[in-house]
């Protein structure tokens, strides 16, 4: 080793090289490799600033998301109510299309669903006012994701930021019909008695069976179906889709339909399952974090409920370290980011190889 | 890539030695604690017992970073210490949204074994309601919300403090010191013009400016007051540019009812005096903070777990006031008060307190009128329901009935004297 070191002048300690693809398994265990790191690192500053003890660190957090029965739907319904966000999210963002306005798409389909509900609420039955609710969300949530689409379609404009200003519009009509809606001047709705989804088992299955439902529908659609390929082809290269025949603009407006119109189906579940009201803080920034859960599984359903998982599982369990240990909230934010930090940087290592010097040599 | 991996591996061992052993050390406290309670539980008197038992959660809109939200976790706080609580008996839940998570939340305080839970905020009320109906067995208490009082639930209940006598004290300071402004010269009497930044155009809100402004009105009879509107309970730059605003208006003296630093901020940096709200911001604007109202809930808190613990009923709609010391006020600060300030501040809580001064005291000539005649009659909006229609007569024997029928305030009137400089909110 000693040798090869001196007849190598200015070789670097280590540099870095491509990998090929590597197998499933590795993939997989680097990742969850990661997650380990990430929580003992999370555990240790959990020692150091708040002085919990790694194990009870770990045990709290499980206890917050598997402590009881009710602890254990909660997560299943926050996760299902996330991965239907990010399974929304998924066909524009496959396409390079950068719709950061799924918060904006949800909120809007919630104030549909509420706005049924304080119109039409008590003067049909119950069935017929879920349809409309279903319905008036789906297109709203639509057709606030095919604004900025027509407009990147036909003019080019830059989407990140046109569906970034659609989210505030939304926000500032939702606070505008709380004033018109609530005379006392209070901007609280509060729970309304109309449009509920009825409890079957309990008030969470329908939600989450109607999650699973789309999952399998979006993943059949991405994979197997003509208009998948598509989205695919134009994602890789617009060039390209132009010189097989695709017609892009339309797979662009196509696209941002079905997202917006999953939006809007992610808003009416929060509201006719969930919260039966709406405010500015419905959607919960939910939009944004599925475009990170979306992100981390590749676009691929399936592992979506992995990764959403992920998500409500850092959270739900990091709130409750920061209810029993009595600190701010600003704690558990810490966490979750450390831990993103540590599993989207574990990425490198999946593309990447470190090769350190001598190594290389000593294989010639 | 092998080595990569064994080095995983040895982390994940490392990392699951850890927690094994630690996980010993907890099962061992737990044993501990055990022992402890079970001795008390058998040689103590059954009060004891109860104590140790009991537990109170609490829902909390945001964190310690809204004053709304720390001057709640601060009474939480006086209470527990006051009736000797342990950590263990009092869990927060903070950042709890106004939706199906404050009901989730409940639920699963609940299922922790709180005997009391109680929520801060507004649009808490319908989802605790509910949690309410679920479990009548757990004590659901809910701040400045309307419906408890026509529910009839046994185990929900409302709570509010005639602030509204806070915030009248608060504006004789303010009245005093356009008083001495007007003195010194640095104003003439018709431009002694209050600004007021609210949130809402909402009784809670209306009522709190209103009674800032007779308090104001009451030592300087030619006090104006213009309000701005935010539309938001929390929104620290809409507050500080709507102060801004009000200076530019002309406005000589800033208070405001929203949550943030904002106006206190903006008063401070134009050299403007400020009355607070919530707390005192005294550290931040030491040259023009004046004197500050605020809610103490320390006592509601110390009365639901003393009941609960003793197995008494908890009042359905409970008010506190000024006796109960749940409305109090800061120290005041002599740097930009008037001189005389805390003498007469003491004077007027002692009318207050036998009851010779009344804020809105409708009798009384020039004080408050409506359209220039005096307010005779009044119907105000008690009794929540869908279409918030007015009720309740709240005017008899010379004043405004305020938070007597209900615990929240329910004055909405708007008065002479007062411009709103935009009420769409």
């Amino acid at each position: 080793m000693a040798k090869v070191k001196t007849e190598k002048v200015h070789e670097p300690l280590f540099h870095i090289v491509k990998r090929d693809r590597m197998p499933l398994w590795q993939s997989i265990s680097i990742r969850l490799g990661s997650i380990v790191c990430a929580l003992a690192f999370c555990a240790l500053i959990c020692y150091i600033v708040i002085d919990v003890k790694p194990a009870e660190f770990f045990e709290t957090m499980f206890d917050g998301v598997f402590g009881s029965e009710r602890r254990i739907w909660k997560m299943i319904k926050d996760l299902a109510v996330l991965l239907c966000i990010s399974l929304a999210v998924t066909p524009a963002f496959k396409m390079r299309f950068w719709n950061i306005g799924a918060e904006g798409q949800v909120l809007m389909s919630c104030l549909a669903s509420v706005a049924c509900v304080i119109y039409f609420g008590g003067k049909m039955s119950n069935w017929m006012l879920l349809v409309c609710m279903a319905l008036a969300s789906v297109i709203m949530g639509a057709i606030w994701a095919v604004i900025p689409a027509v407009f990147k379609a036909k003019w080019d404009t830059n989407e990140t930021l046109f569906t970034l200003m659609m989210n505030y519009v939304a926000t500032s009509l939702v606070s505008f019909f709380l004033i018109v809606w609530v005379p006392s001047g209070s901007s609280t709705l509060g729970e309304l008695d109309y449009g509920h989804l009825p409890n079957i088992y309990n008030r969470y299955l329908v939600l989450v069976l109607v999650v699973a439902a789309i999952t399998v529908a979006m993943y059949i659609y991405l994979n197997y179906c003509k208009h998948g390929y598509e989205i695919s082809v134009v994602g890789e290269s617009q060039k390209t889709a132009c010189y097989i025949g695709i017609n892009v603009k339309k797979v662009v407006i196509r696209t941002l339909i079905v997202s917006g119109a999953l939006c809007g189906i992610a808003g009416f579940l929060i509201v006719s399952a969930l919260d039966h009201s709406v405010t500015t803080a419905s959607a919960g920034g939910q939009g944004f974090t599925a475009i990170m859960v979306s992100w981390l599984a590749k676009f691929n359903p399936i592992i979506m409920v992995a990764t959403s998982f992920l998500i409500v599982f850092l959270q739900q369990g990091v709130n409750q370290v920061a209810t029993d240990c009595n600190i701010s909230n600003a704690f558990p934010n810490i966490i979750v980011g450390i831990i993103l930090f540590f599993v989207i940087g574990c990425e490198f290592f999946i593309n990447y190889k470190i090769m350190f010097r001598g190594k290389e040599a000593s294989k010639k | 890539m092998k080595k990569l991996l064994s080095l995983l591996l040895a982390l994940a061992m490392l990392v699951c030695c850890f927690a094994f052993a630690a996980c010993g050390d907890t099962a061992d406290d737990g044993k501990d604690t055990d022992t402890q309670t079970g001795e008390v539980n058998g040689d103590d008197t059954g009060d004891t017992a109860a104590n140790a038992d009991f537990k109170l959660g609490v829902i909390l809109l945001h964190d310690e970073f809204s004053t709304y939200d720390l001057n709640f976790m601060n009474g939480v706080e006086e209470a527990k210490a006051a009736l000797g609580l342990s950590d263990d008996q009092i869990i927060m839940k903070k950042n709890i949204p106004e939706s199906d998570a404050c009901y989730e939340a409940a639920c699963d305080l609940v299922d922790e074994g709180c005997d009391v839970i109680f929520a801060d905020s507004f649009g808490h009320e319908t989802y605790m309601l509910k949690a309410a109906k679920e479990f009548p067995d757990v004590e659901f208490c809910h701040a400045t919300g309307t419906m408890a009082h026509t529910e009839g639930l046994a185990n929900f209940h409302n709570a509010f403090a005639s602030i509204y006598e806070g915030r009248y004290l608060a504006g004789v300071a303010a009245g005093l010191k356009l008083n001495a402004m007007i003195e010194d010269g640095t104003i003439t009497a018709e431009q002694a013009k209050i600004g007021y930044v609210g949130a809402f155009t909402y009784a809670e809100v209306i009522s709190g400016y209103t009674s800032f402004y007779l308090g104001a009105k009451s030592v300087c009879p030619s006090a104006t007051m213009d309000v701005q509107f935010t539309g938001s309970w929390y929104d620290e730059t809409a507050e500080k540019n709507a102060a801004q605003a009000l200076i530019a208006n002309n406005c000589v003296l800033i208070s405001q009812h929203a949550d943030s630093m904002g106006a206190p901020t903006a008063c401070e940096e134009a050299g403007v005096p400020n009355v607070s709200y919530n707390g005192s911001t005294v550290e931040d604007c030491p040259n023009t903070f004046i004197v500050a109202s605020r809610i103490n809930w320390a006592p509601y808190f110390k009365l639901i777990c003393e009941n609960a613990m003793k197995g008494e009923a908890i009042p359905t709609d409970w008010t506190g006031t000024i006796a109960t010391g749940s409305v109090v006020l800061t120290d005041v600060n002599t740097q930009a008060a008037a001189a005389g300030t805390v003498e007469k501040l003491e004077e007027v809580k002692a009318g207050l307190l036998d009851g010779t001064v009344k804020v809105f005291d409708t009798a009384a000539d020039n004080f408050i009128t409506v359209g220039g005649a005096k307010l005779e009659t009044y119907l105000a909006d008690v009794d929540t329901d869908d279409a918030f229609t007015p009720d309740t007569e709240a005017v008899a024997d010379g004043y405004f009935h305020e938070s007597e029928y209900r615990s929240a305030p329910y004055f909405d009137v708007r008065i002479d004297g007062i411009t709103l400089l935009n009420d769409a909110y």
